[in-house]
């Protein structure tokens, strides 16, 4: 399932983010994206999964081509990409008024592909994966509110991972947690990309380091360089690149 | 490396002192004054509040009692009865008003807080602010036009539907306000696993949202509930029992009304009587309402 971008272009009304961009990405890895703030890399993620058009104003032009097959051809409908593709949001955001469960529950209840001890399995494998099972086994039908930060981030990748997707988007997530969440998280990362291709947004490039097979630079809304991370990192070929790494900016 | 404690320096000239004693009196008499002068305004208007309640009780106490409830108006200058009519009325009336008041309000603020854009929503979010500041007694005038007129009688119904048209602004910004507090998060969280735009906000932000759209109907309708004026020329009033909306409907307000402008003592008596029953009547609904929602939780 390789997702190809082409020549994508991206607006905030009339502010360009986003120029030109052309990456490929191989099923079943892990991309990081790094690049200091403003760069665009949250920016073109949002674009993976059609959600930067919910922006009013914002504009997107070029190809996401999954399969071979356009995203934002005209008679795609951004619902049935964002059930391909999944999001795991910077903040975690569970929603707030339902159980552990239906949480987990939602997504698969919403596009119809499970129900009754299908779906009970499928939230106990969604929740496996996101190794939280253990921990919230006894207490399916308690709020989700009521697990810690780093719990209900991973309560949001199981959520992501329920609605089984192809493709899975990270943007930032462990900037809201503790040291030993991220760890767990990271851990997690690598586990997922046995079954998912994982493009991981991160300002962290010992993240990058640590989880990703291939890394991309961004840089003021271009692509500066990409390649096979412990390649970019230690035989950088830009200077921008090489400028980043060692810190002289961003 | 000495471990004794330190001991504590001179005060005098310590640095967390003030400089200068004249300055520090100014600001010392400045500081009283301003907190002295929001005590007074609060004593005042609890003082006013208090008065106010109070002395309404006092005037119809003699009159508080089950019959009151119950019973209809006796005739002019016979003592006893009630304003069981026009308590029914009112609750029939607000139950109308809140039949059309809800929905339109409602919808009107999901339009304003989840699709609207552009010059066309400002344009609505400015009538709606308009027609929140228009006088109501031309909301009973267009009901009074509408219903009454060609139907040759005065009706609840027409009552029930000026009520209506006021409390729909009122609804509607309140609703609008509560759904903007709801964080784009969720609406995120829900849109990014595929939701339609109806479900995200019928299924995360209505939910989210529901106390303080709770709280703002209930409030609505207990403002709607002390309205007069604009029952004055549809509703118009009745001293009989009835739940006929196609007929004249009584009200707590228009008995009030009508009652004090009498000149029998036990009427005047009886509508303090009534004054009362509609203030502790929109207290209980104040109270009913934060108590069934939690207080001012946030359920996000």
């Amino acid at each position: 399932m390789p997702l190809t971008v082409q020549h994508l272009d991206a607006w905030y009304g009339s502010k360009q983010a986003l120029y030109d961009i052309n990456l490929s990405f191989e099923p079943k890895s892990v991309t990081a994206l790094i690049g200091p703030s403003g760069c665009g890399k949250s920016t073109f993620v949002r674009c993976l999964n059609r959600m930067h058009e919910e922006i009013p104003g914002a504009r997107v032009s070029g190809e996401v081509l999954v399969d071979g097959f356009n995203m934002y051809a005209s008679t795609a409908k951004a619902r049935y990409v964002r059930q391909y593709v999944g999001m795991v949001f910077q903040q975690s955001n569970v929603l707030p008024g339902r159980s552990i469960f239906d949480n987990v529950a939602i997504g698969p209840r919403l596009n119809g592909l499970a129900s009754g001890s299908s779906l009970q399995e499928l939230v106990e494998r969604s929740l496996r994966r996101a190794a939280l099972w253990d921990e919230v086994k006894d207490k399916l039908n308690a709020p989700a509110t009521q697990l810690s930060g780093g719990q209900q981030q991973r309560l949001c990748i199981a959520r992501a991972v329920a609605n089984q997707p192809q493709i899975i988007l990270m943007d930032e997530p462990c900037s809201a947690l503790d040291p030993i969440s991220t760890l767990q998280i990271e851990e997690l990362i690598r586990q997922l990309s046995e079954s998912f291709t994982i493009i991981l947004v991160t300002h962290n490039m010992q993240q990058a380091g640590r989880t990703a097979d291939r890394t991309v630079f961004f840089l003021n809304g271009r692509v500066i360089e990409e390649g096979v991370t412990s390649e970019l990192f230690s035989h950088p070929r830009k200077k921008e690149t090489e400028e980043y790494i060692s810190g002289r900016f961003g | 490396m000495s471990t004794a404690l330190h001991t504590e320096k001179q005060t005098d000239t310590s640095p967390f002192r003030p400089r200068s004693p004249v300055r520090e009196m100014q600001r010392q008499t400045v500081n009283m004054l301003v907190i002295a002068l929001c005590v007074l305004c609060v004593l005042f208007v609890v003082g006013v509040l208090i008065y106010l309640i109070v002395y309404v009780l006092k005037q119809g106490i003699a009159y508080l009692n089950l019959d009151f409830f119950t019973k209809l108006p006796r005739p002019n200058g016979e003592t006893g009865g009630g304003m069981g009519e026009a308590i029914q009325g009112t609750l029939i009336l607000v139950g109308l008003a809140a039949l059309i008041g809800v929905p339109l309000g409602l919808f009107t603020a999901i339009y304003l807080a989840e699709f609207g854009r552009g010059r066309f929503a400002l344009a609505v979010r400015f009538l709606v602010d308009l027609l929140n500041g228009v006088p109501t007694i031309i909301f009973g005038l267009f009901a009074w036009v509408l219903i009454v007129i060609p139907q040759q009688t005065f009706s609840g119904l027409s009552g029930g539907v000026a009520l209506g048209i006021i409390m729909i602004p009122i609804v509607a910004r309140t609703a609008e306000d509560v759904l903007h507090l709801v964080p784009n998060e969720l609406r995120e969280a829900s849109l990014a696993l595929g939701a339609t735009e109806a479900h995200t906000i019928v299924r995360v932000v209505l939910p989210a949202a529901l106390n303080g759209i709770i709280t703002g109907i209930v409030l609505a309708m207990a403002r709607v509930a002390g309205e007069t004026a604009p029952l004055l020329m549809t509703a118009f009033g009745t001293t009989f029992w009835s739940t006929d909306v196609t007929q004249p409907m009584d009200a707590l307000t228009l008995r009030i009304y009508n009652f004090t402008l009498s000149p029998y003592p036990e009427q005047i008596n009886q509508a303090f009587t009534g004054s009362f029953v509609l203030i502790m009547l929109i207290v209980l609904a104040s109270f009913a309402v934060r108590w069934a929602t939690g207080g001012f939780k946030r359920r996000f």
